[in-house]
């Protein structure tokens, strides 16, 4: 597999593909590109691709057939879906369905650069767990998965439900592992609204990359954790109990919780 | 209205004019009948006393002469009785039957015999009758078939001691009757009086038969026929798409209320074609302004990322960077423009929380309070006090308040006016209202499908073997909408199967049949509110949610928002929820009242509109206490 390029992007636009060869071009990704599902499905099975960024709406299906299609072959492949259709069901349905990322059209080359520089960050810790798991060193601890009793959105959030009702909401661990070491965390105020789907916190890295963190459920925020303010290093010290952000009052749980993986499953 | 002269038989106020007329005619003919039959009665016993009084004078006013023998005087006196019109004869027979004394001298010495009509009374039996009752004695015949009736009356002439004792003794002392007189007096009188009262009371009959069907038809054609036909045709308008006409000046009787009803049921029926049909027309918008975001983005996307490339590349050269920046700017303006678009046609979901619907409006008022000021508005509030807290999007519910309070002012003028603002809480039918929020199959596999939405909802999905085909339906998950789609590109046969899509397991609730169509029910678990049953055929729409059936009325808040400003005439109250409709030229963009719409529908509320020209407005807003999904 030497040959075969860094990235497939599928899109049946000529100019988004151009686009994103030139922009990965730029950090040296080689690119390869698919205009619709049926040749998706065939170039990954033909290849591996690391990292494959995947329209939703195409001519003759959707991404999500690419993505299953990955997901029955046990395909190692990180995807980032995108799509000019922005709704949060895509966005959700996208997480849930094993994607690593949305972002939706149009996109600036930072928001595209930043996704696909943690694909690639995935791809390496994944690379190195499995090496790990072949010589059946256990003991060195990648990133810590959350607790038994957490929901997540993806790899990128968590959610917890308190006995109150309340829920809280923080970041997953590999989320921090894929990017460099924090240096700011932008967040919302109380009384403010977050949406599923929706970025609610803007985390910007040492390497000056701005990584916006989707929120696993809607509601509204009663509390933020002053403490990761004061210290943002907390979050990464300790991610799912100390280092909580937000503290909310979900609007709909029940129906928002059927997109969240439990983090009691083996599913990744 | 042609068909309903086709036949006068089938009108219904015909029908009952002829039901009255037969039975008044039956009643007034059986009264004529038994008048006459007692007039004459009357009349001909008159005649018979008259007649028997008349002999009796007769043989009083000739006993003396009798006693003398003096038999000219007697034959005067028969005589010039005799001649009176009336009378036809008077005569006298002696005990063998032979006429002695007659009015009319040629009967006279004739012998009548005693099986004549005159005699048989007494006569009858071997041994003649001595006594009889006066009935007996009367005789009524004709003489000839054509000429007038006649009475005829016997008088028997007893013996008596002077008759016996006398010194002429013209009689033995042991004969009881010596002969009788025989007054026949002429009918014709009589029967021209009865003749005459017999026309009366036909004629009688006939003219009040003919007052009462033209009276009581004039009151049925008035209250009944009237009534029905107008209610006809406002049926027939009704049916063919008119649902704005209303029935009007129909009285309060029970016909007036059908009329009453007949009028509120128009209306609920063109209220919720509106619902429908708006509805509708937002789904098409929507679709429109995601099918125009979604090719606004690719290219859009091109731009963005092509211009902040060259952004990247051309870091040293100042002069381009600064041009570029605008370009980047604008396009990042373009995207922010498109998403809001999308958000219009989405009207995005709401972001619901608990919040007071009171607090909202109070809210709301303080936004306009300074133009109710300008236009002299008087702001009344009746804002119950107890109204429960609801999960509503309050910002979006507050922009609705904000637009349809400025909407009010604006109709209300500069002249002043009243704008009057009512909550409370209502409980209404949840038929049509209620989703299916989650269904499994019996090996718990969900059936709901989020890639085929009705109305916005995720339908139930259902896969169909039918002969060797085998496809997917997909039902409506509002209890009461009935918008299932059947569509699998074959016909589904009479003993296609009904499965669920993952395992195949049947969905059709065995022993039980659609009690409309006979054809095999659907059955969902709802996971914990019992189970939804559809008919399986395409042709029937009969559904039934036991568990939400029973749970009765489902509660709304209402929000009345009632103004005294200038009304919206009937041709712009049906349009006024459509997209870029606006009644107030340049100043408006059409979008406020369309967005209300949306906004309400997101939070599976309705809103009704009432005007009358010169009037003012009233909007009614219903929300649902608990939120469903």
């Amino acid at each position: 597999m030497a040959h075969a390029a860094n990235i497939l992007v599928i899109d049946d636009e000529q100019v988004i593909v151009d686009a994103v060869v030139k922009i990965c071009g730029m950090e040296h990704y080689t690119v390869d590109y698919a205009a619709n599902v049926a040749l998706a499905v065939q170039k990954t099975n033909e290849h591996y691709y690391p990292i494959i960024i995947c329209d939703i709406m195409m001519p003759d299906g959707d991404g999500f057939q690419v993505l299953e299609s990955l997901n029955n072959r046990n395909s190692e492949s990180s995807v980032i879906m995108t799509t000019g259709y922005s709704t949060v069901e895509n966005a959700v349905n996208s997480l849930f369905k094993g994607a690593i990322d949305f972002i939706p059209k149009p996109f600036t080359i930072d928001e595209l650069l930043n996704s696909v520089y943690r694909a690639n960050k995935y791809q390496q810790i994944k690379a190195r767990q499995k090496k790990l798991l072949n010589t059946n060193a256990n003991n060195e601890l990648l990133y810590v998965n959350c607790p038994v009793w957490y929901s997540r959105l993806g790899y990128a959030s968590w959610m917890f439900e308190e006995r109150d009702g309340s829920v809280l909401i923080g970041v997953y661990d590999l989320f921090l592992k894929t990017i460099d070491s924090i240096s700011e965390i932008e967040l919302l105020e109380a009384e403010e609204e977050i949406m599923q789907g929706i970025s609610c916190v803007s985390i910007k890295s040492a390497d000056e990359r701005v990584h916006k963190l989707l929120a696993p459920l809607s509601g509204r925020i009663v509390a933020v954790n002053q403490k990761i303010a004061n210290d943002v290093h907390l979050v990464e010290k300790d991610p799912y109990f100390e280092g909580w952000m937000y503290r909310i009052i979900p609007t709909d749980i029940a129906y928002e919780k059927k997109h969240l993986i439990l983090c009691s499953s083996e599913l990744l | 209205m042609n068909f309903l002269n086709k036949n006068i038989f089938k009108k219904i106020g015909f029908r009952l004019a002829f039901a009255v007329a037969f039975t008044s005619l039956s009643i007034i003919g059986v009264f004529a009948y038994f008048n006459v039959q007692n007039h004459s009665k009357s009349l001909l016993m008159e005649v018979e006393r008259h007649a028997n009084q008349l002999g009796e004078t007769v043989i009083s006013s000739t006993r003396f002469d009798m006693m003398l023998n003096q038999r000219d005087r007697i034959q005067q006196v028969i005589n010039s009785i005799g001649r009176q019109p009336q009378i036809r004869d008077v005569r006298i027979l002696n005990k063998v039957g032979e006429i002695i004394y007659s009015s009319d001298s040629t009967n006279i010495n004739r012998m009548v015999d005693k099986k004549a009509e005159s005699c048989y009374a007494c006569h009858s039996a071997n041994a003649p009758l001595e006594k009889i009752s006066i009935t007996e004695r009367t005789r009524i015949f004709r003489l000839a078939p054509d000429s007038n009736r006649v009475i005829g009356i016997i008088t028997p002439i007893y013996n008596e001691k002077s008759c016996w004792a006398a010194d002429c003794h013209a009689h033995p002392k042991d004969q009881k009757v010596l002969g009788v007189l025989d007054v026949t007096i002429s009918l014709a009188e009589v029967d021209d009086t009865i003749k005459k009262s017999e026309m009366e009371i036909v004629v009688f009959a006939i003219v009040a038969i003919l007052c009462v069907g033209l009276l009581i038809g004039f009151f049925i054609r008035r209250w009944v026929s009237q009534p029905v036909n107008q209610l006809l045709g406002a049926t027939n308008q009704i049916g063919m798409g008119n649902l704005n006409y209303s029935i009007t000046g129909m009285g309060d009787d029970e016909i007036g209320l059908l009329a009453l009803s007949f009028n509120n049921m128009t209306k609920k029926l063109s209220e919720a074609r509106m619902q429908l049909f708006q509805s509708d027309k937002m789904a098409s918008l929507g679709r429109l302004a995601a099918g125009v975001a979604h090719e606004i983005n690719n290219p859009l996307t091109g731009v963005l990322t092509y211009s902040s490339f060259l952004l990247k590349r051309t870091q040293d050269n100042p002069e381009f960077q600064n041009d570029l920046k605008v370009i980047v700017r604008e396009t990042l303006r373009c995207r922010e423009i498109v998403k809001s678009l999308l958000d219009f046609a989405r009207q995005t979901v709401p972001k619901k929380n608990n919040a007071d619907i009171n607090e909202i409006i109070e809210r709301s008022v303080v936004v306009i309070e300074n133009q109710l000021t300008l236009n002299k508005v008087k702001l009344v509030k009746e804002l119950d006090s107890h109204l429960p807290k609801i999960t509503v999007d309050a910002n979006q519910i507050q922009q609705v308040f904000i637009n349809l309070f400025v909407n009010a002012s604006d109709a209300i003028g500069e002249k002043g006016g009243t704008l009057a603002v009512t909550t409370h809480q209502i409980a209404l039918s949840p038929y049509g209202v209620v989703q299916v929020k989650k269904a499994i199959c019996t090996k718990r596999h969900n059936l709901l499908d989020s890639n085929f939405k009705i109305g916005g909802i995720p339908s139930l999905r259902v896969k169909v073997v039918s002969d060797g085909n085998e496809g997917f339906i997909h039902l409506d998950p509002v209890y009461g909408k009935h918008r299932n789609n059947f569509a699998t590109g074959f016909t589904i046969s009479q003993n296609a199967k009904f499965v669920c899509p993952d395992c195949d397991t049947s969905l059709v609730l065995s022993g039980k049949s659609c009690p409309d169509c006979d054809s095999p029910i659907l059955g969902f678990d709802t996971g914990g509110q019992g189970i939804y049953e559809v008919c399986s055929s395409p042709k029937n729409n009969w559904e039934k949610w036991e568990f939400v059936d029973s749970a009765g009325l489902s509660e709304y808040i209402e929000i009345i928002i009632k103004d005294s400003g200038s009304g919206i005439s009937q041709d712009d109250l049906s349009r006024i929820f459509e997209p870029f409709f606006t009644t107030k030229g340049q100043k408006g963009t059409g979008l406020g009242l369309a967005v209300i719409w949306g906004i309400i529908d997101n939070h599976n509320g309705t809103i009704n509109v009432e005007s009358e020209i010169g009037k003012g407005t009233t909007f009614i807003i219903r929300l649902p206490l608990t939120q469903q999904r």
